[in-house]
């Protein structure tokens, strides 16, 4: 889970998630509390099902539905 | 009495033990001058003398490895030499491979330098040009009498101590270690004239050719989440408040290990981040930000996986060099398998 | 736009009853200097120390180095943050007190301020070694928001180094140089011969304390735009950011730009210099992509044949100098990068944290990981307290003397990646 992909699929990450910025990679502050923990929930459950993906590559989970 | 001591390793075949058939021969070392050393002592003079020569069949060195370069550290070691040489192996894969080895492990078990000698497309020379002066050969035998002055004067740098010099000037493979020196016109005017080669279409050297990066294949995804237990690493440099591991806030050289167990979240009065690299306030306020311990917690509860791991890994991602960061993946992933971890979340910032 | 630039050659500085300049000396009533900087309520002590080429004498924490200026022809320096943001900016003429500084010294903000010594080996490495500097001591009030105190130094620094300019507006300079860049088609047409060159300077930009101003405009918030290179001599962009001291781009290196400096002197006899393509290294992805995107529109628009491209800091802003470099070139224009490099203390791993392959031209501006021994000092302006949590320091490297061994990244701008310095690196 990485804010700058591009520097993720420089490195040779498998599996990427893009987090929402460097200095809040999982939850936006700026959504308060609880919005910002929702979404820390929601990409957090999208890392877990990327996890039980195959991949033949390197591969970037943009939205929640793959 | 000649004041600097060599020992001199070779194979099989350039000692005149033999060819392929040779290739098992064991480690053995004898108190004379063998093959290429003739020339070597010739060009090195009297004030250096090859005192031994080990000799192994390439094939049994790479199918023994640890034992073959144990047996072979022990012969070195008994001389005491100012600078083991092996080679040189020219296009010889094997060989290469075992010069490479063998010199790697003199010098970081015995301390004593080390020098080698091989074509660029010998794959010992990729395999070990980060981590040995290994001199620039042609692609076979025939080119003994150019490389032999080049390791021999090499030679005399490192047993005397003088200053070994870039790649070019003393016609070694680019290690690719990275050394400051003061050019002579500041980057702005050297990237002016830079450009305006690349513009007409003429020649120019760039100061760092880009580098590669590894790649891995990718794991083979999880079957089992219900039963899988999960860890979460991190690059944000979260850490207990007051640091107790003083890990850096650049250029990290060390990771951290601390317990989760028991807690449904990262509560700023227990963690902090030490990052440097970014604006810390918000991670601060919350660290769950960076190890989404609440979430995880809630999600583990309710069945979502397995089990959440009991402690998180964590260090600074900023200036932190690509070796350090290797060598603290290859540590926690050590662990996290011996551990029976069936995945790992790992946070960026 | 056309400027001249008057220097004038400060040779030493001294205290006195009265802030002037006479016969290349500046001397500096410290009372007004002291009570100019706590007019901000924020700060509760400061005091004045001179720092001279070739003491045994240690600047740390230090946060900002300026060189003073003053607008002679009308417009005020430091627009939109001390004077008005109103023309003349870039245009006209300006007097600059050279071979001085003013640095601002103190307690730190963050990890990111750092080490200037005056003498030894380290000061091989820094600019400020070889300017006598004035240098600002201040001391926060109790509780100060990080963010709050930052401000508070930076403002402190650019009121002390504005008021001080003011001794150079009556003095004729020791030399006077022009620097013009005209409007884009009437430059196109000067050297229609020349193969036409723009500079895509690259400002920090990554958050709170990670900060450059432009204008008064923090960095992050703007996309990226065009300037006359004249208006960064006339103090268009300060710096305000924490970013490690090694690739700390000062504002004093902000007047002196060496890419502007360099093109310059280039303009009219190589190259056609058309001016500068101001972007930055924002924290979200998609401001990386959009700024990237018009970055290379802004090049195409404008006719360049070539481009030189520096950044500020390293890490991810290394993404954004690769993402300008791939779509500057795709445009079908040739780049060449500067940037420094971070190895690790060994010089054996990659240098840039993201690449691209066509980044096949890159000036180096040295490796910062690389150690270096720094003796004790007879004289600490400031304190020594942070030296261990100082970026390139680590716990247990300050020796019971005072001397230490710490990265070069703690030498401020000693691996500066806007081409400033003369330090590089090569593979061995």
């Amino acid at each position: 889970m990485a804010t700058v992909v591009p520097i993720s699929l420089t490195i040779g990450a498998n599996r990427i998630i893009p987090g929402v910025g460097i200095p809040y990679p999982i939850g936006d502050p700026t959504l308060g509390e609880v919005d910002s923990k929702k979404l820390r929930r929601r990409l957090v459950e999208r890392a877990l099902k990327a996890l039980q993906t195959p991949v033949d590559g390197q591969t970037v989970f943009e939205k929640d539905d793959f | 009495m000649a004041k600097y001591k060599i020992v001199h390793y070779l194979n099989q075949f350039f000692a005149g033990i033999g060819g392929e058939d040779k290739a098992d021969f064991e480690p053995e070392v004898r108190e004379e001058i063998i093959g290429p050393g003739g020339a070597l002592q010739a060009a090195l003079g009297a004030d250096y003398e090859i005192v031994a020569t080990v000799i192994c069949g390439d094939n049994y060195f790479g199918e023994n490895l640890d034992a073959a370069t144990d047996t072979i550290i022990e012969m070195v070691k008994k001389y005491e030499p100012d600078v083991f040489v092996a080679g040189p192996a020219f296009n010889a894969g094997r060989y290469g491979v075992a010069c490479g080895t063998i010199c790697k492990a003199v010098e970081e078990r015995l301390g004593i330098p080390v020098l080698t000698a091989e074509y660029e497309e010998n794959p010992g020379t990729d395999m070990f040009r980060k981590d040995l002066i290994i001199v620039k050969t042609g692609n076979s035998a025939a080119d003994m009498k150019n490389c032999v002055p080049v390791m021999a004067k090499l030679i005399k740098k490192l047993a005397t101590g003088e200053e070994v010099l870039g790649p070019k000037e003393e016609d070694y493979h680019e290690r690719g270690i990275r050394v400051n020196y003061f050019a002579e016109e500041r980057a702005s005017s050297r990237a002016i004239k830079m450009l305006l080669k690349k513009m007409k279409g003429e020649p120019f050297e760039t100061d760092l050719p880009m580098p590669k990066f590894d790649r891995v294949d990718p794991a083979a995804p999880v079957t089992d989440i219900k039963h899988a237990t999960i860890a979460i690493v991190t690059s944000g440099g979260v850490v207990p408040q007051g640091n107790p591991d003083h890990i850096e806030s650049s250029n990290a050289t060390k990771f951290g290990e601390y317990s989760i167990a028991g807690m449904d979240h990262m509560d700023p009065k227990d963690f902090t981040t030490i990052h440097g690299g970014y604006d810390r306030q918000f991670v601060m306020a919350n660290p769950n930000l960076v190890v989404p311990l609440d979430v995880l917690r809630e999600m583990e509860k309710e069945g979502e996986f397995g089990k959440l791991y009991d402690s998180f890994f964590t260090t600074t991602g900023t200036g932190t060099a690509t070796g350090s960061a290797a060598k603290f993946g290859d540590a926690i992933g050590k662990k996290l398998v011996e551990d029976h971890v069936d995945a790992v979340i790992l946070v960026s910032t | 736009m056309k400027l001249e630039l008057g220097k004038i050659k400060i040779e030493d500085i001294r205290f006195a009853d009265k802030t002037e300049v006479k016969d290349h000396v500046l001397y500096v009533n410290k009372e007004e200097v002291e009570k100019l900087v706590l007019e901000d309520d924020k700060l509760i002590g400061c005091h004045l120390e001179i720092a001279h080429p070739g003491e045994s004498t240690r600047i740390t924490p230090v946060k900002d180095v300026i060189e003073p200026r003053v607008k002679v022809s009308g417009g005020e320096i430091f627009p939109g943050v001390i004077g008005k943001v109103t023309p003349p900016v870039g245009t006209g003429r300006t007097h600059a007190l050279d071979g001085m500084t003013v640095i601002t010294v103190g307690r730190i903000v963050g990890f990111q301020e750092g080490v200037i010594d005056m003498s030894g080996p380290a000061a091989d490495y820094c600019p400020f070694s070889k300017t006598v500097n004035l240098c600002v001591v201040i001391e926060p009030a109790d509780g100060l928001e990080t963010h709050v105190y930052e401000k508070a130094g930076r403002m402190a620094g650019l009121k002390v180094a504005a008021y001080l300019g003011e001794a150079g507006r009556n003095v004729e300079p020791d030399t006077l140089e022009t620097f013009e860049t005209k409007p884009i088609f009437e430059q196109a047409k000067e050297y229609p011969d020349l193969p036409k060159v723009g500079y895509v300077h690259m400002l920090q930009s990554q958050g709170l304390l990670h900060d450059t101003y432009y204008y008064g405009v923090d960095a992050k918030n703007f996309v990226p735009t065009f300037m006359y290179p004249t208006e960064i001599m006339d103090g268009a962009i300060v710096s305000g950011n924490c970013v490690a001291p090694c690739d700390k781009v000062t504002t004093y290196h902000h007047f002196h730009n060496p890419v502007i400096e360099d093109c310059y002197k280039h303009h009219g006899k190589d190259i056609n210099f058309m001016g500068v393509i101001l972007t930055n290294e924002n924290v979200f992805l998609a401001d990386k992509e959009r700024h990237s995107d018009m970055v290379a529109k802004l090049a195409e628009f404008m006719g360049l044949d070539g481009v030189l491209i520096t950044e500020e800091g390293y890490g991810n802003p290394d993404t954004d100098l690769m993402m300008n470099c791939r779509k500057v070139e795709r445009k079908g224009i040739k780049v060449v990068l500067i940037t420094d490099e971070f190895p690790g203390k060994d010089g054996k791993s990659q240098s840039l944290a993201d690449t691209c392959e066509e980044a096949t031209a890159l000036a180096s501006c040295g490796q910062g990981n690389a150690t270096l021994q720094f003796p004790a000092m007879d004289k600490v302006i400031g304190t020594m307290d942070y030296i261990e949590n100082q970026i390139g320091g680590w716990a247990g490297c300050v020796n019971p003397d005072g001397s230490f061994e710490a990265e070069l990244q703690i030498i401020i701008a000693s691996t500066i990646a806007n081409g400033f310095n003369k330090l590089a690196a090569r593979g061995y």
